[in-house]
């Protein structure tokens, strides 16, 4: 007989109520994650070699700043979810696992930030 | 830290290292691998834009990095990881519906990723190179 309340033997063994989440929203992004990369392939591929000029001004038109950015929040939280499950799949270290869990977080949020700065400085002008 | 042990010790289940080497079991873990890939490849678009959003000078110069045979090579492989994970990712998608778990089926969607991919990849760089002139 153990003296434990059932409440306090599950209590921090994973997520109440929100199992589906992760699953979900990494779909949500993949189905996104089609559309907005076949758009920054046509955008990148038709703009090869182009001078610093019209890139800019490509990159910085309404449309194109709305579907890189769109593209850059998709992605980022992707491959937030993504790498989440690398590194709880594989460091089995539990020390290492938050480490690498917090590295993570930072590498997605900065990569995100960086990218919608710049979009958004080409976009209302450098 | 509690260090006592809360399992007993038994054997683990076979890993990779004992199944012989299938094709799905090749294109499940590329679709991990290039997930990895673009992960950091994110890191190169992030440059860029930045370098775009910086000034001409360099901008020209992250280009002219871009430009060199190892950058070309670079960025070869993250079209490659892109698309093949996606073409990876849509096959996920369908198995989500339930579906294309057939013996066969399975075979034609780990094929039809790799040499989708690949097929693609070539595709884009023939089109960049042809709209470059």
């Amino acid at each position: 007989m153990s003296m434990q309340t059932p409440l306090g033997r599950v209590r921090g063994l994973g997520p109440a109520r929100s199992g589906t989440s992760h699953f979900w929203w990494q779909r949500l992004t993949a189905v996104a994650n089609i559309f907005l990369t076949l758009f920054l392939l046509f955008s990148i591929v038709f703009h090869v070699g182009d001078d610093y000029a019209s890139v800019t001004a490509y990159l910085g038109s309404p449309f194109v700043s709305i579907g890189l950015m769109l593209f850059i929040l998709s992605v980022v939280f992707h491959m937030y979810l993504g790498f989440k499950v690398i590194v709880e799949d594989y460091v089995q270290h539990e020390g290492w696992k938050i480490l690498f869990l917090m590295g993570n977080t930072f590498f997605c949020i900065a990569i995100g930030f960086a990218c919608l700065f710049a979009v958004l400085k080409l976009s209302f002008g450098s | 830290m509690a260090k006592y042990r809360t399992r007993a010790e038994r054997p683990l289940s076979p890993h990779l290292q004992i199944y012989r080497i299938t094709m799905t079991m090749m294109m499940s873990i590329a679709h991990r691998v290039s997930g990895a890939m673009l992960y950091f490849g994110t890191f190169l678009l992030a440059w860029w834009l930045i370098a775009a959003a910086s000034n001409e000078t360099y901008f020209n110069h992250v280009n002219a990095l871009f430009s060199t045979y190892i950058g070309r090579f670079i960025l070869l492989g993250y079209t490659w990881a892109l698309i093949h994970h996606m073409l990876g990712g849509m096959r996920h998608l369908l198995w989500d519906t339930g579906s294309g778990f057939g013996k066969k089926t399975l075979e034609v969607l780990a094929y039809g990723t790799l040499i989708g991919s690949i097929a693609l990849t070539v595709l884009v760089w023939f089109v960049g190179y042809w709209a470059r002139g």
